[in-house]
């Protein structure tokens, strides 16, 4: 298992560097710059703004110096945000969405999973039926219309919870987004769930079990989940990056200060160093939970780790 | 002559100011208003603001927080007036030389006086190109001694026409006379900052745990992207009437997002409105839609240096056809008012002259339009064809597509929407990469100048794509000029060779609204700057 881990982290370090360089040299190819204003800026002020953040040297080596900055830590000064280095602003952000996104997440699954495997035992039955036509309903409903939603009828009408906000993440402030980023995966983790379940209980070693005699939620809990959420965890891993980092559309409508929020903002105003920071952090966490999802996949299915 | 009549500026205007009392710019709060119990206020703000150093800023977010934060040599009052902030008074013999007086108990939030000295180093902060200010030009159109070579590097910042006479007595020396100038001095750039604080704590002296002010308000809490939290700053001179206890500033970009959160009573104004929602929200929220003028013009930019434009004749065709009635009054309808010139009307003691195509009839247009592309030489079989800018925003499409029908039905021109988003378009325009191209402008100060200098040839914002020397004459004379008179006279002339020539077509003079609560108090309605004070606003209670 260590030999395995080690051989994923290794791997990793390859990928992270060609995400850098690519990502690095495409936002240098985007028309404008981060200092373009309505007003163009004097030479000399200009001069200064370059120097000061270093574009006022070739390419190559803006690149090498981030490079070597990046690997002491050092993400460099925002360029649109000037009172803050690109490190504070996703040390603030982060959080918020890693917050957000695991409460969503694991209620995503919980619910999902269980509302999967009820309409897979209660199979073809209303109940079956009627579980996942809203499923159905959850995954077509884009978040950016199912949120108005939300705000329409428990902030503005029922005035249950506020319409935006985070104040450190209060339970009030959490429920609407919640629900808003997580119904889409509510609804993909109880197909997924449901298909996964139906198949495993349709196998042999199930009809096996049962004509053991064993009791029927025995046979459940005990022989079918487990083979049953393999599909389900592989989900999982870019169901949580998508979760944190497709938050956008939530963070905006409900103008939370979050990742995605501050990744969109700093690629419209050219801020390099803001996106490339958060590049590296989301292709970090992709990698990472990918690596997390096949040890866990290597637990549950030891033909992986063989 | 001219002698006499500057003497008579001069005395106007600091007679007008001299030994009378300005308590009233504080929170005037009516007789026979309750106040609640609970004053907090929560204002929308647009966007996260880019910084709250007021030489490093560009934006009207930021101008929003930083007025609350910082008090600069002048403010402004509810409706729009010039009076006293940090400047008790002010006297000029010339328009050249301005002699400040400031009050001995203004003081920073940390109990410091706020001396004549912090003016000097926050002016030459400024335009110091090491500060790398994106308005330092702000200071350079004021023509301040030496300004424009400071900003190019040629000069040393000590140089500017700035000087602390005494402790209170700030002097400010320009090259030509500007009888605005006091009036200029009410932009955020020239906001004085903590030398010291700055010094020690360099771009990171804006956060809330080593900010030093010397407006009504601190900052208490900023968190990027959701809100910055203001409370009252102890030692400012006038604290005793600020009502206020928190001022929040929430940056939320989303129109609806926005709406929703007043009408869920998270909001007591926002920062805008989104104009799909207008007429309802004017219809079940009538008390709570504040409409007031505001002192910006739209209006679509010709390239004048490519076919087609580099041809008047299809320029004024081509803005001639545009109802701009239709568009204020219909696609708009929240009290805009259509544009033939570039200065809008609400501009303090200017009107702008109605030009003769302004005075037909849209139908009289149309045929004038219709001759003069005619004569430009498109017709049926070579109909004119050109594609116009915008940048990404619904209203912006919105007007494209209704102005671009317009054109096609009145002069069967093929029009290509272009649109980009804001940073692109930047550079596109910048480039000359257009033929015809949105644009809009707001006045820094408000003053016909503000507007007019827009135009000339080397200003990079709207003048490069004209470059008319007679029109670059006529801005360089109403600089020059002494007499208010000929300055007025030189403004019509500007506004008549922009009609002339027609480098822009105007469409129309912009309002501000927004969703107030009834139960702020002191909201300016009045002000066409919008510049609002924290400090002047109150929480009733219901």
């Amino acid at each position: 298992m260590f030999k395995f881990i080690l051989k994923r982290v290794l791997e990793a370090i390859p990928t992270m560097l060609i995400l850098i360089t690519v990502s690095f040299f495409l936002m240098r190819f985007a028309p404008g710059s981060p200092f373009s204003s309505e007003r163009t800026l004097p030479p000399q002020v200009m001069e200064n703004i370059n120097a000061k953040y270093g574009l006022d040297k070739p390419v190559f080596e803006q690149y090498t110096t981030y490079l070597t900055n990046v690997i002491q830590g050092d993400l460099g000064p925002s360029f649109k945000y000037k009172d803050f280095t690109v490190n504070e602003l996703v040390s603030a952000a982060l959080p918020v969405s890693a917050k957000i996104g695991s409460v969503a997440f694991v209620f995503a699954v919980v619910f999902g999973v269980a509302v999967g495997t009820i309409a897979a035992l209660r199979q073809n039955t209303w109940l079956d039926y009627s579980v996942m036509s809203t499923a159905m309903l959850g995954i077509v409903m884009p978040s950016f219309v199912l949120a108005p939603v939300l705000i329409y009828i428990f902030s503005i009408n029922l005035g249950w919870f506020p319409a935006g906000g985070w104040l450190d993440g209060s339970i009030q402030y959490m429920v609407l987004p919640v629900l808003g980023m997580s119904m889409l995966y509510v609804a993909t983790f109880a197909r997924i769930t449901r298909g996964s379940m139906i198949e495993v209980l349709n196998s042999n070693f199930i009809r096996t079990a049962r004509s053991k005699g064993l009791s029927y939620s025995y046979i459940v809990l005990r022989h079918a989940l487990k083979p049953a959420m393999l599909p389900v965890v592989s989900y999982m891993g870019p169901a949580f990056v998508g979760i944190i980092t497709g938050s956008v559309v939530i963070e905006t409508i409900f103008g939370l200060p979050g990742i995605g929020k501050l990744f969109v903002n700093a690629a419209f105003n050219r801020d390099y160093s803001l996106v490339m920071g958060v590049t590296i952090l989301i292709g970090f966490l992709f990698i990472v939970f990918n690596a997390i999802v096949d040890i866990l996949l290597a637990y549950v299915d030891p033909k992986i780790r063989y | 002559m001219h002698f006499n009549k500057n003497l008579l500026t001069a005395a106007l205007l600091a007679g007008s100011f001299l030994g009378a009392s300005f308590s009233a710019s504080a929170a005037v709060v009516p007789e026979g208003v309750k106040l609640a119990a609970k004053q907090e206020l929560i204002r929308g703000n647009g966007t996260e603001v880019a910084s709250l150093d007021p030489q490093k800023t560009e934006g009207v977010p930021e101008s929003h927080v930083i007025r609350d934060l910082l008090e600069g040599l002048v403010n402004q009052d509810a409706n729009g007036k010039t009076i006293p902030g940090v400047a008790q008074s002010w006297e000029t013999l010339d328009n050249k030389t301005f002699t400040f007086h400031l009050r001995k108990n203004a003081k920073w939030s940390n109990g410091d006086p706020v001396t004549a000295h912090d003016f000097v180093y926050s002016f030459q902060r400024a335009v110091d190109p090491a500060t790398a200010s994106p308005y330092s030009w702000y200071l350079e159109m004021t023509t301040m001694v030496n300004a424009d070579e400071i900003i190019a590097g040629k000069k040393d910042k000590s140089t500017l026409g700035v000087k602390a006479v005494d402790d209170y007595t700030f002097e400010v020396k320009l090259d030509s006379a500007v009888p605005y100038f006091v009036m200029m001095m009410g932009h955020t750039t020239v906001k004085p900052v903590h030398k010291a604080t700055v010094e020690k704590y360099g771009d990171k002296w804006t956060k809330a745990e080593n900010f030093v002010g010397n407006g009504a308000f601190v900052v208490n809490n900023w968190v990027v992207n959701e809100r910055i939290e203001l409370v009252p700053n102890k030692q400012y001179w006038d604290n005793s009437n600020t009502v206020l206890t928190k001022v929040t500033f929430l940056p939320i970009e989303n129109q609806v997002a926005e709406m929703n959160r007043f009408l869920s009573g998270e909001l007591d104004m926002t920062y805008e409105v989104p104009n799909e929602h207008f007429r309802r929200l004017k219809k079940e929220h009538s008390d709570s839609v504040a409409i007031k003028g505001n002192l910006c013009t739209y209006y679509y930019n010709f390239n004048t240096h490519k076919p087609p434009f580099n041809d008047v004749r299809v320029r004024k065709a081509v803005s001639y056809a545009i109802d701009r009635d239709v568009v204020s009054k219909i696609l708009l309808g929240q009290g805009q008012k259509p544009a033939y010139f570039l200065t809008p009307e609400i501009i303090s003691d200017f009107t702008p002259e109605l030009p003769a195509y302004g005075k037909l009839t849209q139908k009289e247009r149309n045929s004038k339009a219709k001759a003069l592309l005619a004569e430009a030489g498109y017709n049926e079989a070579n109909p004119l064809k050109f594609s116009l800018l915008y940048n990404t925003s619904e209203n912006h499409k919105k007007l494209a597509v209704a102005i671009g029908s317009m054109w096609k039905k009145t002069l069967n021109i093929d029009v290509t929407l272009e649109n980009q988003e804001w940073k692109t378009y930047l550079e596109t325009k910048k480039l000359g990469n257009f033929e015809a191209a949105r644009a809009g402008w707001c006045g820094d100060y408000n003053e016909p100048s503000t507007f007019t200098s827009l135009m000339e040839g080397s200003n990079t914002t709207g003048g490069i794509h004209y470059k008319s020397a007679a029109y670059d004459s006529l801005i360089k004379q109403a600089i020059e000029t002494t007499s208010a008179d000929e300055r007025e006279k030189l403004y019509y002339a500007q506004e008549a060779l922009l009609t002339e020539d027609m480098p822009i077509a105007p469409i129309y003079q912009y309002v501000t609204t927004r969703l107030v609560n009834p139960h702020v108090g002191g909201y300016a309605v009045n002000n066409a700057e919008d510049k609002l004070y924290s400090k002047d606003m109150y929480i009733i209670a219901k």
